[in-house]
């Protein structure tokens, strides 16, 4: 473990990477000259004003969208000129995605939803079961296996959403706003949550508009019109003063 | 993702808004019963003709005289002699009138036949008491009769009409057998019948020698050479005259029937077919709202890791789902309506596990088909844009 924090392994390197959208005749970029590395292990947070352009890039992380220009390194793999069936398998065993509506499925249960991810990868219905009902036990909501999104209070959503990101065991989390629906307190319980997860070992990119939250966090990037800078000094003091 | 988990997710779709999936699966029901009811009926139909044929026997060939100039029977003896021809196992020469019969105050038209003892063979009759007429009965000019089962009924009742006298045209003639039931053909009952020696029917009726021979062909026998021999033997007689007669062939009858139901099974097959793909069409309507409905849960599943073949899949197989469950009711409604008619009816009717069979493959054949572009069109949905779908 000591060895590991000593000498980080990288996980993710984004290079000069650019995102435009066309809008009518004028080109918004989103993303500018964006480079980026992450390591196994990192607890990063993203903040930035509405409209700086941090959805597009967890969108761009999260391989759901293509970056215009430049190269995006994911677990040694260059994955931006990458074939859409590739794209969602990575999608389905390297990353978890933890949205700020939750985006559950409401037709199903919890423990269905937490499965899904399973289905997508083909484990088999008995493994499946006992997966997902592991990661609900993780967030605490093993109990409520049986209840629709619905039934459901936000906090437990999301906890849900969680549980769904988790069942696969990914190695990279990516929540967008995961607290933004919730109360303060719900919120508060959501982040140790979080904080726990990555403390498992698990890599945790996390977009906020929220000061506090983005505190919490053993990175900072901000992002201003496109342009990241990154705060809060260099990041291997930092994490070991956690 | 394998099919099973993809089936139970669509039915539970299905089940999700019954409403909409039963409207959805209307047009492929009325489709499919329209096409199981008017089969079955027709298939009834047409099997209770081709029945009545059959039951004069595959193997037997009838000769009509029309005759030439003067002569426009042919000697019965002459007739009975085809027997000789090789393949023929019997020759039944027969007079054919209708007369009224009386007995007592009771009285019934019917068809009096002059024949030979070999008739009960041609033409498949049985006698269920007493005798049948003999070549002795025949030599002396008998006036004896043997009577169908119809007009054993009409006439007797359920007394037996075994000894009693009977007045054809007056003359009165002694029963001496009865027949057993055969049904009815497409020339009418065959048991309003009245049988007498055909020597008597040639004095009784005025009239020389027969128009009608009944053949009966070995079994195992070519048709077609019978045939021609026969047609050889009168052209003989004849001098050559083939206007004079004509030799008619159960099997041909029966090919003209069936197929007569062929082309009323392709004319139902093209309504079927036209019906079935207004409900194929009502899916893909119904498949096509269905897919904007969704595009956040397709976004959502993308996301989680879902490929485009899973979206496909999943959608082509709700569609499936529709149309084949569709298929399965208008079967059911289809067969329920067939036995309806059937039970309320006088109609005959014949269930054909073939065609419900094609039928269903047919509607599940219209769910791919119309199912594959709303599927389509979701699977190529981009993770991204279904997400961000409001
Ligand atoms: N599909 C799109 N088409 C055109 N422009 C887009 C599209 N998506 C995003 N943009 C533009 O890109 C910029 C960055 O958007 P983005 O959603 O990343 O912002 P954000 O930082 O996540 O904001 P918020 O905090 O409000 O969620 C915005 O100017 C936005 O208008
Ligand atoms: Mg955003």
């Amino acid at each position: 473990m000591n060895a590991a924090q000593k000498q980080p392994t990288e996980l993710i390197r984004i290079e000069q990477l650019n995102k435009q959208y066309k809008m009518g005749g004028e080109i918004v970029h989103a993303l500018s000259d964006i480079s980026l590395t992450i390591n196994h292990g990192d607890l990063l947070a993203i903040i930035g004003p509405s409209g700086s352009g941090k959805s597009t890039l967890m969108n761009v992380i999260g391989c759901l969208d293509g970056p215009t220009t430049g190269s995006y390194w994911l677990d040694g793999e260059e994955v931006s000129r990458l074939r859409e069936s590739r794209l969602a398998e990575i999608r389905n065993r390297k990353i978890g995605f933890i949205f700020q509506n939750f985006n559950l499925l409401n037709k199903l249960t919890a423990l269905e939803n937490v499965e899904l991810p399973l289905i997508y990868r083909g484990v088999p219905a008995k493994q499946r079961k006992e997966d997902a009902l592991a990661a609900l036990a993780k967030v605490g909501l093993d109990s409520r296996s049986g209840h629709r999104p619905n039934e459901l209070s936000g906090g437990q959503q999301q906890r849900v959403a969680i549980a769904r990101a988790l069942a696969g065991n990914p190695p990279i989390l990516l929540a967008d706003e995961p607290t933004g629906a919730l109360d303060t307190k719900t919120g508060v319980e959501v982040m140790r949550l979080i904080k726990e997860l990555n403390a498992q070992g698990h890599t945790i990119i996390l977009i906020t508009h929220d000061l506090s939250i983005a505190e919490q966090a053993g990175r900072v990037v901000r992002i201003q019109d496109g342009r990241i800078s990154e705060e809060g000094g260099g990041r291997r003091e930092h994490r070991a003063s956690v | 993702m394998n099919i099973g988990q993809a089936f139970r997710m669509a039915v539970k779709s299905i089940l999700g808004n019954k409403m909409r999936a039963l409207l959805t699966m209307l047009g492929i029901i009325i489709g499919v019963t329209a096409v199981i009811a008017l089969v079955s009926i027709g298939q009834g139909a047409t099997k209770s003709v081709t029945d009545s044929v059959a039951s004069l026997g595959t193997n037997s060939l009838t000769v009509n005289i029309n005759g030439r100039g003067s002569t426009t029977t042919i000697d019965y003896k002459e007739a009975a002699e085809f027997s000789e021809l090789e393949g023929v196992e019997v020759s039944a020469p027969a007079n054919r009138q209708n007369a009224t019969v009386k007995f007592k105050t009771t009285s019934a038209s019917v068809s009096v036949v002059g024949v030979t003892p070999d008739y009960t063979t041609a033409q498949d009759y049985e006698v269920s008491s007493g005798r049948f007429i003999s070549q002795i009965d025949l030599d002396f000019l008998q006036r004896i009769a043997v009577i169908g089962s119809g007009t054993a009924e009409d006439l007797f009742g359920t007394d037996s009409p075994i000894g009693q006298r009977l007045l054809i045209n007056g003359i009165g003639y002694k029963i001496v057998g009865v027949l057993a039931s055969k049904g009815s053909s497409l020339s009418g009952s065959n048991d309003d019948i009245v049988m007498i020696p055909v020597t008597n029917s040639e004095r009784l009726f005025k009239s020389k020698g027969v128009s009608t021979v009944y053949i009966k062909v070995e079994d195992g026998a070519d048709m077609d050479a019978v045939t021609t021999e026969l047609e050889n033997a009168l052209y003989k007689k004849f001098r050559a005259n083939e206007d004079a007669y004509s030799v008619f062939n159960q099997a041909d009858v029966l090919e003209t029937f069936s197929s007569i139901s062929d082309t009323l099974s392709i004319a139902l097959g093209g309504i079927a077919g036209i019906s079935l793909l207004v409900g194929g069409i009502g899916i893909m309507n119904i498949m096509l709202v269905s897919v904007t409905e969704r595009t956040r849960e397709i976004g959502i599943r993308k996301a989680i890791g879902a490929k485009k073949k899973d979206i496909m899949i999943q959608f082509l197989i709700e569609s499936i789902a529709l149309s084949g469950l569709g298929g399965l009711l208008g079967v059911g409604f289809g067969v329920g309506i067939a036995l309806l008619v059937s039970k309320t009816t006088s109609l005959g009717v014949e269930l054909s596990y073939p065609i419900m069979g094609l039928a269903f493959g047919f509607s599940v054949f219209i769910g791919i088909v119309f199912g594959m572009f709303p599927a389509n069109k979701a699977s190529n949905l981009k993770p991204i844009d279904a997400l961000r779908f409001e």
